[in-house]
C-alpha cells in the first residue's frame, strides 16, 4: 500500500465539516480496503499495535461490529465498552470516561451517543482520533459514506444523480450526514416522508421537500429508506405504523413506476412491512448486503487514513 | 464620609437631565446636583470628567442561588458581580434551592443581603407554592418582608385558572406577577431555538411559538382580570408585537428584554457551545430585528440580565445535559453601550431609562432618579473604554457566558450604593 496523506482532521465527526478532498479521498481508499477485504487472507499490518476503542451509548449490532472487523483486518486492537457494565452507570461524566481511556494509551475512540454534539466533546478533549458513529440527530458519518460508497460502485458518478431519502428525517443522522455528503458531490437530494417528520428548515441544506413518495420514486436513482422507529408513532408523529407503510412503505407496486435500474438502500436494521416490504428488502432491487460489507471497507479506509497516515494539520 | 463627583456628564431620564454637572453625596442621600460645586475639606473628590453619572443601574431578573447552590454563586457574590457590572440594585427569582415561597423564606434572602451584600436586594416572591403552578403563596406576608414582585421564572404557570387567581389576587398591592412564558408541550425536549441551525446540529428545537402562545394567554388574562404583568425575558419578533399590541390597547402590561436577545442568534450554539443554551433559547435575526424595534418605540420597558450563574460542572457536558442560562452583571452595560447606544438604537437617555428608572416603576422602589434627596446610589461610567471581554476577570463566582472574547467599549468606574463606593476600576 502507498503512503496516503491522511484526512485534515484528527478525527472524523460528521460530513457536513468534512472537506471535499477528505471525502474523495475516504471513497478512493475504501476501493483499495474492499479489494483487502475480498482476498483470501484478510489482513494487513498498518495499524500494529494501535489501541482502537468502541463507546457505545446505545445499541448497535452493525456499526459496531463492522468497526472491529475493520480494525482487526489492520492488524489493530480492538476493545468494546459495554456501557451498561461501567462506570457510567456510576455517575462518571463522559469526559472523565474518555480520558480514562486516553490514559490507558487509546489511539482512537468510536463512539455512539444518544447526544448530538457528543463525539465533538470527545475529540475536544482527548489527543487521540475520534470517530462519530452517531450521535443524536446529528450525523452518523461512516453510514453516509457506505451508503456513497455503494452508490458509486453501482452506477459510477453521483454528480446529478437523483437521490431520494424516505422516512423520519426530524430524528435521522442518517438523513443528515447522506444529504451533507451527497451535496458535496453534487447529487440532487429529495427527501420524503410525512411533514411531523420533517425538520424546518431542511430545503436550505439544499434538498427538495415532498410528501409523495409515488411521484419522487418515478425517476430517482437511489432510493434510501430510512428506519422508523416504533417510539415515534408513540410520541404522536404519525398515527400508525399500518398507515406509514399505506403512505410511505417501499413496496413492489411502488417500485413498478420507478427506473428499471433504481437501487434500494436501508441502513438496517430493517422493520420488515413497515418502511420497506419482504418482498423488495429481498428483491432485485436491493443492495443492503452490499451496503454491510461495504460498510466494513469504508471503515477500514477511515481508520487507515485517520491512524496510519499523517495529518496534513 | 461625603463624596463630591465633578464635571460628569449626568444622564438622569427620570428628570429628562442630561448635562454636564457635580453630585455632592452627604450621609447616604445626593444633598445637591449644580455645577462647580466647592470640594469641603472631608470629602472624596471623584473626577467625573468624561465620564458618564447615571443613577445606580437596576436589575429586576437575576438569579442568586441563595439558598442552593454556594458554589454557583452567593448573594456576596452575586451582588459583588452586579456591583462591578454597576448595578446598585437588584431583584433575585424566587427559583432556589428551595424556593422563596414563604415569609420566612423572603425574610431570610433580605437577612443574608443586610449581612453581605453590596449592592440593595430585592427579593422576588413566587407565585405559587413549591414553583408547582398550583396553589397560591402568601403574598400579602412575603410584601411584608421584603417582596417586591411575584413569579414562578423558570416555569410557567400552565394552570390558566391559578394563573387567573393570581392575577386578581395581586391587584391589591399593587405589585405584578412577572411571567415565564413557554408552553411546555411545544417545547418538550426542545435545546435550541427551532430553525435552520437545531436542524444542521441534529438538535430538538423550541419554537418561537411555544413564547408567543403563553405571552397572548398571559395577555388575555391580564386584560380580562386588570392586573399588572410583566412578560419576563423576551425573546421573539411575534411577542413583541403582541405585547405592542396590549399596551396600544391601555394594558398594565410591561416586559423586559435581556442583552443576550439583542445580542446573539441562535448560531452562536456553533460546535455545541453549551454556554449558549439559555431558556428561552437565542432566537434568529429577524428576532432580534424585532426586539430591537421594541427596544426602540418602547415596547420593552427594561433590559434584564437573567443573570444565572452555572458552575463549570453543568456546562462541560453534552448539550443536551448541560443547564440552561448565562451570567450576566458584569457583561450587561458593556453590551447596552456597544449595541444599543453606539449603534444609535436607543439614544443615552433611552437606554439608560431601560436599566433605571423603568425597572424602579414596576417594582414600586423609589429608587432609579439622579435629584437632590434620593438615595445616593450612581453609576460612573467610562464609556470609551475599549475591551474583550473576558470571563477570567468576572468576580461572579461562575463564568458561563457566551460572550467570552467579544470586543465592547464601556468600564464601571464606579458603584456607589447609599453613598458607599462598592466597586471601583478607576
Amino acid at each position: 500500500m502507498n503512503k496516503v496523506k491522511g484526512l485534515i482532521s484528527k478525527d472524523l465527526l460528521g460530513l457536513r465539516e468534512l472537506p471535499e478532498s477528505d471525502l474523495n479521498l475516504i471513497l478512493k481508499t475504501a476501493t483499495s480496503m474492499k479489494e483487502i477485504f475480498m482476498r483470501p487472507i484478510r489482513r494487513v499490518p498498518p495499524l500494529l499495535a494501535k489501541n482502537i476503542i468502541t463507546l457505545f451509548y446505545e445499541p448497535s449490532t452493525r456499526t459496531r461490529t463492522s468497526f472491529h472487523m475493520a480494525a482487526k483486518m489492520l492488524s489493530a486492537n480492538t476493545t468494546n465498552i459495554a456501557v451498561s457494565s461501567s462506570s457510567v452507570k456510576k455517575g462518571e461524566t463522559l469526559i472523565d470516561t474518555v480520558k480514562n481511556l486516553e490514559a490507558m494509551g487509546v489511539d482512537a475512540i468510536i463512539i455512539r451517543h444518544k447526544m448530538a454534539g457528543a463525539a465533538r466533546l470527545v475529540a475536544e478533549n482527548i489527543k487521540g482520533s475520534v470517530i462519530n458513529a452517531g450521535d443524536g440527530f446529528n450525523e452518523h458519518p461512516t453510514q453516509a459514506l457506505l451508503d456513497i460508497f455503494t452508490m458509486q460502485e453501482k452506477k459510477g458518478e453521483i454528480e446529478g444523480k437523483k437521490v431520494v431519502i424516505v422516512g423520519d428525517i426530524l430524528h435521522s443522522r442518517v438523513a443528515r450526514s447522506n444529504i451533507w455528503g451527497l451535496k458535496k458531490l453534487g447529487a440532487k437530494v429529495t427527501v420524503v416522508g410525512p411533514p411531523t417528520l420533517m425538520p424546518k428548515d431542511i430545503e436550505k441544506l439544499g434538498v427538495h421537500v415532498s410528501y409523495n413518495i409515488d411521484k419522487e420514486i418515478k425517476d430517482a436513482d437511489f432510493v434510501n429508506v430510512l428506519r422508523i422507529q416504533l417510539e415515534r408513532q408513540e410520541g404522536g408523529l404519525f398515527p400508525s405504523l399500518e398507515e406509514y407503510h399505506k403512505l410511505f412503505g417501499i413496496t413492489s407496486a411502488r417500485l413498478k413506476k420507478a427506473k428499471k435500474d433504481i437501487i434500494v438502500m436501508h441502513p438496517g436494521p430493517l422493520n420488515r412491512g413497515v418502511e420497506i416490504s419482504s418482498e423488495v428488502a429481498d428483491g432485485p432491487y436491493n443492495v443492503i448486503l452490499d451496503q454491510v460489507t461495504n460498510g466494513v471497507a469504508v471503515r477500514m479506509a477511515i481508520l487507515f487514513l485517520l491512524l496510519g497516515g499523517k495529518f496534513r494539520r | 464620609m461625603d463624596i463630591l463627583i465633578k464635571a460628569g456628564r449626568i444622564i438622569d431620564p427620570a428628570s429628562n437631565f442630561d448635562g454636564v454637572s457635580d453630585i455632592l453625596i452627604q450621609d447616604g442621600k445626593i444633598v445637591s446636583i449644580k455645577p462647580l460645586l466647592k470640594p469641603r475639606s472631608k470629602v472624596k473628590v471623584i473626577r467625573a470628567k468624561d465620564f458618564w453619572v447615571l443613577p445606580g443601574l437596576i436589575d429586576m431578573h437575576c438569579h442568586l442561588r441563595d439558598p442552593g447552590d454556594p458554589e454557583e454563586e452567593t448573594i456576596a457574590s452575586g451582588s459583588l458581580s452586579a456591583a462591578k457590572g454597576g448595578f446598585t440594585s437588584i431583584a433575585c427569582m424566587a427559583n432556589t434551592v428551595p424556593p422563596i415561597d414563604t415569609p420566612a423564606m423572603v425574610k431570610y434572602v433580605k437577612e443574608k443581603a443586610k449581612a453581605e451584600a453590596k449592592v440593595n436586594v430585592y427579593p422576588i416572591g413566587a407565585v405559587t407554592k413549591g414553583l408547582e403552578g398550583k396553589s397560591l403563596t402568601e403574598m400579602g406576608r412575603m410584601i411584608e418582608e421584603g417582596a417586591v414582585a411575584f413569579s414562578d421564572d423558570g416555569r410557567t404557570i400552565l394552570n390558566s385558572n391559578v394563573l387567573r387567581h393570581a392575577l386578581e389576587y395581586v391587584r391589591q398591592f399593587h405589585l405584578p406577577i412577572i411571567s415565564h412564558c413557554e408552553d411546555t408541550g411545544l417545547s418538550s425536549g426542545g435545546l435550541m431555538n427551532e430553525g435552520y441551525f437545531s436542524t444542521i446540529w441534529g438538535l430538538k428545537g423550541i419554537p418561537a411559538l411555544a413564547e408567543e402562545i403563553m405571552v397572548q394567554r398571559d395577555i388575555m388574562l391580564a386584560r380580562e382580570y386588570k392586573a399588572p404583568l410583566h412578560i419576563a425575558h423576551v425573546s421573539t419578533a411575534r411577542s413583541v408585537r403582541l405585547i405592542r399590541a396590549a399596551k396600544e390597547e391601555g394594558l398594565k402590561i410591561t416586559c423586559e428584554t435581556c442583552p443576550h436577545y439583542f445580542s446573539l442568534t441562535d448560531e452562536a450554539v456553533d460546535k455545541y457551545n453549551t454556554n449558549a443554551k439559555v431558556s428561552p433559547p437565542l432566537r434568529s435575526q429577524k428576532d432580534i430585528k424585532a426586539i430591537l424595534k421594541g427596544l426602540k418605540d418602547g415596547t420593552i420597558d427594561v433590559i434584564a440580565t437573567d443573570h444565572a450563574p452555572h458552575r463549570l460542572e453543568k456546562k462541560n457536558v453534552e448539550f443536551a445535559s448541560a443547564s440552561c442560562g448565562m451570567v450576566g452583571f458584569e457583561t450587561a452595560l458593556p453590551l447596552v453601550i456597544t449595541e444599543l447606544i453606539t449603534k444609535k438604537v436607543l439614544s443615552r437617555k433611552e437606554a439608560v431609562k431601560k436599566l433605571t428608572i423603568n425597572p424602579a416603576r414596576i417594582l414600586g422602589l423609589h429608587k432609579g432618579s439622579l435629584r437632590e434627596g434620593a438615595d445616593a446610589d450612581i453609576t460612573i461610567v467610562d464609556p470609551k473604554a475599549q475591551y474583550n471581554i473576558d470571563v477570567n476577570q468576572f468576580v461572579s463566582k461562575s463564568k458561563n457566558s457566551p460572550f467570552n472574547g467579544r470586543p465592547v467599549s464601556g468600564r464601571v468606574a464606579y458603584t456607589i450604593v447609599g453613598g458607599r463606593i462598592v466597586f471601583t476600576n478607576a
